[in-house]
Order: structure tokens, then C-alpha cells, then sequence
């Protein structure tokens, strides 16, 4: 992913006139339309109907949303990254698509079984969609430089919290499948965490901008690693407890994991230490041994890892069926509409992944892999251009959630690593991950404008830092 | 911050060639084994998505596949399954295929290369693939005739065509029905197949063509055969049909199941041998043929032969290397002789045609899903087993046994029938083995029929008995 190790970032040329790209991202944009149409018409075909007319305003719609964004990108971020847009979008029809021919899976066989057809559920994909793209012009629009999120480092951070903790409050938190990861207000279900992963990072990166220098003092060195002070352990330590904490009263495996890993990470990011990562890494290894030990939930998840074919009739039904999945996809993939991907449970959410391999094959794991790769990549690579500090630190968390999550779900969904609940980011049907991680596109777009715009002239917002932390 | 970001970014890097090794170990090198596990129900599931093409029986499916709301989109019925259980089989997610259902197999969901042209058409017109149609050669009413009469006995029917080898029926009793195995309830499925499996009279068996029973007095009808074909005998050569015959070199005497000489003057002739079933005259010619040429005869009418109909048939035997006394038993179609209804259908209709043995067969056509034949069985010859002159004078004393023999039972009016009795015993204490070989219309032969029934539990007269009025009811059902 690190493309381009020798390049510098580009400070040095400020004088020569950028050009925006955001033709190359308008070509893209209508590449990855029809590619969702394409799959759509697929389905379409596989099972034997002409496409509804639904289908082809659906496709219009689809394509209005991704405009907007376009023109929104080109007049309030013109020199924004060309490819995140694209991508995310192409990812995004990808999950329709899917949820779409699993819809259509679930309907036949309600018709077959004489019962009323269940509410599809990609048109309420498309309207968190819909939504989304709204948050995501927005975030464009509101927000004219992502340095004034620093002066909200410390609210981000309460709020980033409470959203955590939020599936627990009485009333309104849901325990869904044994995780406690949802609220439920208004009868619409959100699962908080997913929002709480960017306000963290936003804190985070506020927080490390301001506390680094200490962060990174060194004390003893062991092994050619300069290891930190015992009095500046105290910010780990409270990520890794609340970390825990989730695991234990959310029993929330996957955000867990993703917390401390995006805390520990830009620790490692902000000090340029290894010994943070040293650390963060025995940390964790005890927090997963006390996890194993104290928690059925989590033991079980190991054991279906290491060897579901014993508990394929119950724990290790959905694994196993994911695998299966996987392996009647092959190279090529069965076809869209012709697997039976409707036999993984949560084949929409969690396992939309297996969906997706057994209907367009290794072949299509690899392209939505390199997808995420492409959106990654272009993160960092935002992250190491951008000139402020700040900037590069949001960049680059956002970035690590967005590969962590991926690799976490889609590890655990082809058992690489143990399964643990994560939204497939863009892929899964839900409308907190969808909504979530097109603000951090947004987010990403908005750093990635700074960090091309050729004007080094615009004043910042903030001239010090230290002037505009308000405590809250 | 660049350098740990990029640090980072290696990281990554890393993190997503492990899982491209990872899907990619999944889907290619392990995909084979994960697709044969059992509890993979995706192959199944394929099956069973497609629209297993139907089982004929004339134009009627005896089995299809009905479109179901069960993730098995399609389940299999059999209408009159324990009817036809003999010939179609089941389909079961359990137990797999039997019957046609596993022979015709690739026919049936369209994977044989036949079904080329059919594919490529479906895959162009977006259809969804659906399966072939095998037509048998049963004969309903024959079919049913026999059913009903052998229902509450235990036993077996086979009626073949002569001139082809078309099996026009082939019946068993007990029966089981194939809806229940191939049904989508795997609990149900188990339970009923374990208690066809304990029941101790074998429902499961594929009696007709798979059972082997002593066929008694029904293989005088090929010693009889041999005997003509020797050119030694006549239908009225004199033989020595005496109360009792001392079996060479034994202490043993066989008798005749009357306790009685078989005439008078205690000399008799073939044709009335056969007539009266006289076991002591067809002991002593057993003896006089040999054990070769009794041999040699009963392989060209299909003993020591395994048949595919498609089905897989048992071998019916003749003992290897019987001594002399063995020998004679074994021609009264006693001591290690077995055969099933299926072999003793062919002997009758071996006799039939000309002494010409047709390769039984149970598959009429092969059918495209839209009904077109694809492919027709050919009647094949196994062997010219009889001189047609011989096979005449057979078919004639085997007329003479239903009008002025054992076979009374047989007769038809206006028909003449002609047939064989038998009857055996299995050992010292099981019960009788009925028999009861036939065709008609003698002077051209419509159908061959050979009826068992076990546990017949009577003497001689119980091939006449039970088993004669089955096959007049067969043959009448098969000429009307």
C-alpha cells in the first residue's frame, strides 16, 4: 500500500497550478455506475425477470446521488483526492447490489412458502444512502477546514465516549445476537459505535497533537527501544480499560479490538515510537488472554475458529456455511443470482463478504480487497501530505479504522482470524456504517483538498494551537 | 509523522496479502474439498434447485419434481410409489438414489452430454436448466395387475416382451413408498427407512430382479430345453418316471410330490413329464444330460449373467461343480440352483421367441425437457439359446402343461397359455417357494411373465395355486 515511499510531500512546489482532477473522478464515477447496473441487470437476467421499471429509476436515482457528490467535491473541495469518491461509491452499489439479490432470494422463497414478501431491504439501503450522501455534502459544505474540529477535540471526545457506552443506557440500548451494540430510538436502530470510531479519532488526533512531545520522551531504552515514562502510561491505560470495558459489557468483540487498535496505532503515529506499539501489543495480548479465560463468549469464538467443522451444526454454522459459500464461488464465482448466498445467516450485514466471494469469486474478493486497498492508500497518502499535524493525525486514523475494520471482518468472515460482529464498511446493509463511513470520506476529501490546494496563502483558522483547546 | 505512517501502510500491506493468500487457499486449493464435506448442502442444493425431469410410465409421470417452498426448491413425488418403488427407486437427501432415480441420474438432471444442444438453448433463452425424461417400458395395467394380486404375500413379478426384452413389469411385495424417503424432513426420512431396514421381510429389496429363490419345477422347463437341444430327446421320448428315484452314488431317493409313479406303466413321456411335473423322469435325465449341458443351456438363457436393465440385477446361478446326485437335483431346480423372477421371465420368454434370449431392459427412451426423444433403447439379442424347431416343441409341451397339467390356474379362454409350475424348497424347515412361469399367446408370444411368491408354505400345488392365477391376471392385462 505504501506506493510511493520516496516521494516527498509537497511542500516544495506551491507555485505551480494544481490541476483538481476531478474529471478523472467524474469518469470514474460513471465507471462504477454502470458496474452497479451492470450487476443489477445481472440479477435481473439470473432469475428470469425484465427489469422493473423500479430498477431503472432506482439506477437513476443511484447515479443523481453520486452527481451531487461530484459537483458538491468540485465546488467545495476541488483539489480533494480523485479516487475516494469513486471508490467508496463503487463500493457502496457493490453492497446494493448484494443486498438487492439476497432481497430477491428472500422473496422467492417467502412466495414458494405462501407467505407475504418481506420488505426489501435495499430500498432502505438507498434511503440511508440518500441520507449519507446529505451528511456527506454537509460535512463539504459546513466544514471549510478540518482544523476547526480541533477546537472540539474534547467535546468530540465525551461524545465519541458516550456513544461507546450508549447501547448500555436502559430504555434505549438493544442487545442484538448477544452483542450489545445497538440503540433503538424512534424505532430506528443505530448501532453508535460506528460514529463513535470517527469522533475518537478527531479526539484522539487532538489530544496526541497536544500530549506528543511528553508521549514520546523516552526513559529507559531496552533492546535499542526507547520505552516511555511510567507517568505518561496513563492515556493507554485508560484506552485499554475502556476497551475492555466494551468487550465485557457490550461483549462487543470487533469494536473493541478496533478502539484500542486505532488508539494504540496513532499513539505510534503521533511519538513515532515502536515502543507504544510494543506496548499496545502486550497490552492487548493480556487483554485477550483475560478475555479468553474470563469470557465464555470469547472462548467460543476460538474454538468455532480453530475448528468449526465440530460445531458446524450450531456455533459453527455461520463460519462453515461462509466457507462453503466461498468455496462453490471458486475463481470465477457462481454468478450473481445464481449461488445461494442466502444460506450464510446474516448474509447482508456480517457475511456480506461471503456473499459477495461466492457469487463473483476470488476474482471479485480480490477487486473489493484492492478497493479498500485504494481507499487506504489514499488516506495515508493524504495523511503524509497534509501540512498540519492535526490533519495528518485524522488522516491517518481514519484510514487505520477503515483497514482494521476491513481486515478484521473480512479475516474473520474467511476465518483468518477469529469472527468477531463488524460492519463490512460500505458493503454491509446498515444505515450507521453506511452514514459513518461517508462522513469519513467526506472527512478524508475535505483533508485531502487542504493538503492539494496550491494556495498556501489561506490563512488557518487557528494560528496556535494551544489558543483554540477549550476545555469542555 | 511520515515515516510511521508508511511503516504503517507496510503493515497493511501485509494484512492484505494475508487475507488474498487466505480467500485464495478458500476458493482455490481447498474449494474441492470444502464443496465434497458432508453438511455441504450446496451441491445438493444445485440438484435440487433444478427441475429433476420426470420418471414415464406410458405418458404418465411416476415421478417428478414439484416446485416447494423449502430452501429444496424442488421436491420429488412419486405418484403410486410403492407401485413402481421397484422400477423408479427413491431420491432421497439421506440415503442418495436407487431405481432409475440413481441409474438415470445424469438423464435426469440434464447433466448428460445428451442434453448439449438443450443447455446451450437455456443458457441463451435464460431459462432455468431443467432435467431429461426417461420413459420406461412398464405396462401400467400389467404393472397394477400384479401389484394387486400379490398384495399381502411376499413375493415378485417380472413380465418382459419376448420379441424385445421390454420389462413390462416388475412388481414386489412388501413395497415402500419413495415419497417418504424423498422427502425435505431428514428426521422422518431416518425414521422410516430405519424401519424399513428392520422389518425382517425387506421392503427395500428390489425383489423381481435382485432376489434369488430355487426355481423348483419352473427349470425343468431349461432341462427340458437341454434335453431337445441334445437331439437325443423328443417330446416323446420314454423316460423312466418311477414312485421314487435313487440318486446316483447317495443313499437319497427324490419323489414325486405325489408319492406316485408319473403314469401307470411307470415309463412317461417328455411332453407329459413336464405336464405332471414328474421329478423322478427329470432327475434321471438331469443325470443323463449332465452337468455341462444343463450348464451350458441355463448360461444362454441368462444364468451366471449380471444384467444391467439399467438397474443392476442379480446373478442367477447354476452350481459349478455339482456331483451326480447334485446334478440331478439341480435339474428339478433344486440343490445350489437360484434364480430370480427376473431370469425365470426370461426363460419363458426365451422359449417364446424362437429360443432367441432378448437382453432384458427397463428404459424405453430418453426424453429432452421438452419431451423430445433424445435417444430409444435398441432390443439387443443375449443369444440364440434354442433351435427354433426345439424351442416350437418346448413351447408346446409348456401349452399342454395349462391344459392338461399342473398349470391349470393359467388358463385364459380363447388364449392359449402357455406356462410352468414350480414350487421349492429352501431348506429343510423354510416354507415353500411358489413359482409360476408363462406366456401368451403361444403361437405369437405377446409377454413373458415369471411370478415367486415366498413363503408359500404348501406342496407342489402352490406354484398352481398362488402363483398361476397372478400371471393369467398379468397376461390378461397385458393383451387386453
Amino acid at each position: 500500500m505504501s506506493a510511493a515511499p520516496t516521494l516527498s510531500p509537497d511542500t516544495s512546489t506551491p507555485a505551480r497550478k494544481q490541476p483538481t482532477r476531478r474529471n478523472v473522478e467524474l469518469v470514474l464515477l460513471v465507471f462504477a455506475w454502470a458496474i452497479g447496473l451492470l450487476g443489477t441487470l445481472q440479477i435481473s437476467w439470473a432469475i428470469g425477470e425484465d427489469p422493473s421499471s423500479s430498477l431503472w429509476i432506482t439506477a437513476g436515482v443511484v447515479g443523481f446521488l453520486a452527481l451531487v457528490m461530484h459537483g458538491v467535491t468540485r465546488w467545495k473541495a476541488p483539489y480533494a483526492d480523485p479516487f475516494l469518491l469513486p471508490v467508496s461509491t463503487l463500493l457502496t452499489l457493490l453492497g446494493l447490489v448484494m443486498i438487492y439479490r439476497l432481497d430477491v432470494a428472500a422473496a422467492r422463497r417467502a412466495e414458494l412458502n405462501g407467505n407475504p414478501a418481506p420488505t426489501p431491504d435495499v430500498f432502505s439501503q438507498l434511503t440511508w444512502f440518500t441520507v449519507a450522501v446529505i451528511l456527506f455534502v454537509s460535512v463539504l459544505v459546513l466544514l471549510r477546514d478540518h482544523r476547526i474540529l480541533q477546537r472540539y477535540t474534547y467535546t468530540l471526545g465525551l461524545a465519541g465516549l458516550i456513544l461507546l457506552v450508549l447501547p448500555l443506557a436502559p430504555v434505549i440500548g438493544t442487545t442484538v445476537n448477544g452483542a450489545t451494540l445497538w440503540i433503538r430510538v424512534f424505532g430506528f436502530s443505530f448501532q453508535p459505535a460506528e460514529l463513535a470510531k470517527i469522533l475518537l479519532t478527531i479526539f484522539f488526533a487532538g489530544y496526541l497533537v497536544e500530549k506528543r512531545d511528553s508521549l514520546a520522551l523516552v526513559r529507559t531504552k531496552v533492546l535499542g527501544i526507547g520505552f516511555p515514562r511510567v507517568k505518561d502510561l496513563g492515556p493507554i491505560i485508560i484506552a485499554w480499560l475502556v476497551s475492555l470495558a466494551v468487550l465485557i459489557f457490550e461483549r462487543d468483540l470487533g469494536t473493541s479490538l478496533l478502539f484500542f487498535g486505532l488508539f494504540v496505532s496513532m499513539l505510534y503515529i503521533a511519538t513515532q515510537r515502536r515502543s507504544w506499539l510494543l506496548l499496545g501489543g502486550v497490552l492487548f495480548a493480556i487483554g485477550a488472554v483475560l478475555a479468553y479465560y474470563a469470557f465464555g463468549h470469547v472462548r467460543l469464538r476460538v474454538t468455532v475458529w480453530l475448528d468449526p467443522w465440530t460445531y458446524a451444526g450450531d456455533q459453527g454454522y455461520q463460519i462453515v456455511q461462509s466457507l462453503f459459500g466461498l468455496a462453490n464461488g471458486g475463481i470465477l464465482g457462481a454468478g450473481l443470482g445464481q449461488g445461494f448466498p442466502n444460506l450464510v445467516p446474516f448474509a447482508n450485514t456480517d457475511f456480506i463478504v461471503a456473499a459477495l466471494g461466492e457469487e463473483l469469486g476470488l476474482t471479485g474478493l480480490i477487486a473489493i480487497l484492492l478497493l479498500y486497498a485504494i481507499l487506504v492508500e489514499r488516506g495515508l497518502r493524504t495523511a503524509i501530505s497534509v501540512r498540519d499535524s492535526f490533519g495528518q493525525l485524522v488522516a491517518a486514523g481514519l484510514s487505520v479504522t477503515m483497514a482494521l475494520q476491513v481486515f478484521v471482518i473480512i479475516g474473520g468472515v474467511t476465518r483468518l482470524i477469529p469472527l468477531t460482529g463488524l460492519t463490512t464498511p460500505f458493503l454491509s446493509y446498515g444505515g450507521s456504517s453506511l452514514i459513518a463511513n461517508w462522513i469519513l470520506v467526506a472527512l478524508l476529501l475535505r483533508i485531502s483538498d487542504r493538503a492539494r490546494r496550491p494556495d498556501l496563502s489561506a490563512p488557518s483558522p487557528d494560528d496556535a494551537v494551544t489558543q483554540v483547546v477549550r476545555r469542555v | 509523522m511520515s515515516r510511521p505512517i508508511r511503516r504503517l501502510a507496510l503493515v497493511f500491506g501485509l494484512l492484505l496479502v494475508a487475507l488474498l493468500v487466505n480467500i485464495t487457499v478458500i476458493q482455490v486449493v481447498l474449494a474441492g474439498d470444502y464443496r465434497d464435506r458432508p453438511g455441504n448442502q450446496r451441491i445438493l442444493l444445485e440438484e435440487y434447485d433444478r427441475e429433476r425431469g420426470p420418471i414415464l410410465v406410458g405418458p404418465d409421470p411416476v415421478a417428478r419434481s414439484k416446485e416447494t417452498g423449502d430452501t429444496l426448491r424442488y421436491l420429488r413425488v412419486y405418484s403410486n410409489g410403492p407401485l413402481y418403488a421397484p422400477v423408479t427407486g427413491f431420491y432421497s437427501l439421506i440415503y442418495g438414489a436407487t431405481g432409475l432415480e440413481r441409474t438415470e441420474n445424469r438423464i435426469l438432471t440434464g447433466k448428460s452430454p445428451l442434453f448439449v444442444v438443450d443447455r446451450a438453448e437455456q443458457l441463451f433463452a435464460g431459462l432455468e436448466p431443467r432435467g431429461g425424461a426417461v420413459s420406461t417400458t412398464i405396462n401400467a395395467r400389467a404393472q397394477r395387475a400384479a401389484f394387486t394380486d400379490l398384495r399381502g404375500k411376499k413375493g415378485a413379478v417380472v413380465a418382459i416382451e419376448p420379441s424385445t426384452g421390454r420389462i413390462l413389469a416388475s412388481v414386489q411385495s412388501p413395497s415402500f413408498d419413495p415419497n417418504k424417503l424423498s422427502s425435505h424432513d431428514p428426521a422422518a426420512i431416518r425414521a422410516y427407512y430405519t424401519s424399513l431396514e428392520s422389518d425382517p421381510a425387506m421392503p427395500l429389496l428390489n425383489r423381481p430382479i435382485v432376489s434369488l429363490n430355487p426355481p423348483g419345477s419352473t427349470f425343468k422347463v431349461v432341462t427340458a430345453a437341454a434335453a431337445l437341444a441334445s437331439g437325443k430327446y423328443t417330446p416323446d421320448s420314454m423316460l423312466p418316471g418311477p414312485r421314487a428315484y435313487q440318486l446316483p452314488n447317495s443313499t437319497h431317493k427324490i419323489r414325486n410330490w405325489t408319492g406316485q409313479a408319473c403314469s401307470s406303466t411307470g415309463l412317461v413321456s417328455l411332453r407329459d413329464a413336464l405336464a405332471v411335473s414328474c421329478n423322478t423322469a427329470f432327475a434321471w435325465l438331469g443325470d443323463q444330460l449332465g452337468a455341462d449341458a444343463l450348464r451350458a443351456q441355463a448360461e444362454l438363457m441368462g444364468f451366471d449373467n449380471s444384467f444391467q436393465i439399467p438397474l443392476r440385477a442379480a446373478t442367477s446361478r447354476f452350481p459349478e461343480d455339482p456331483d451326480p446326485a447334485q446334478t440331478a437335483m439341480s435339474a428339478i431346480g433344486q440343490f445350489d440352483v437360484r434364480a430370480t423372477a427376473l431370469q425365470m421371465a426370461m426363460v419363458a420368454a426365451t422359449v417364446a421367441n424362437n429360443g432367441k434370449t432378448m437382453s432384458p431392459y427397463l428404459v424405453q427412451e430418453i426424453r429432452g425437457p421438452d419431451l423430445g426423444i433424445l435417444k430409444t433403447t435398441e432390443p439387443t439379442q443375449f443369444a440364440q439359446a434354442l433351435d427354433p424347431l426345439y424351442a416350437a416343441q418346448l413351447a408346446d409341451m409348456m401349452v399342454n402343461v395349462v391344459d392338461n397339467g399342473t398349470g391349470s390356474n393359467a388358463r385364459i379362454s380363447g388364449v392359449r397359455v402357455a406356462g410352468k409350475t414350480g414350487t421349492a424348497q429352501t431348506g429343510n424347515d423354510n416354507p415353500a417357494v411358489a413359482w409360476f412361469i408363462a406366456f401368451a399367446p403361444a403361437q405369437s408370444p405377446e409377454v413373458a411373465v415369471a411370478v415367486v411368491v415366498e413363503d408359500a408354505g404348501a406342496p407342489e400345488v402352490s406354484g398352481n395355486q398362488l402363483a398361476a392365477p397372478i400371471a393369467k391376471d398379468v397376461i390378461e392385462a397385458v393383451l387386453r
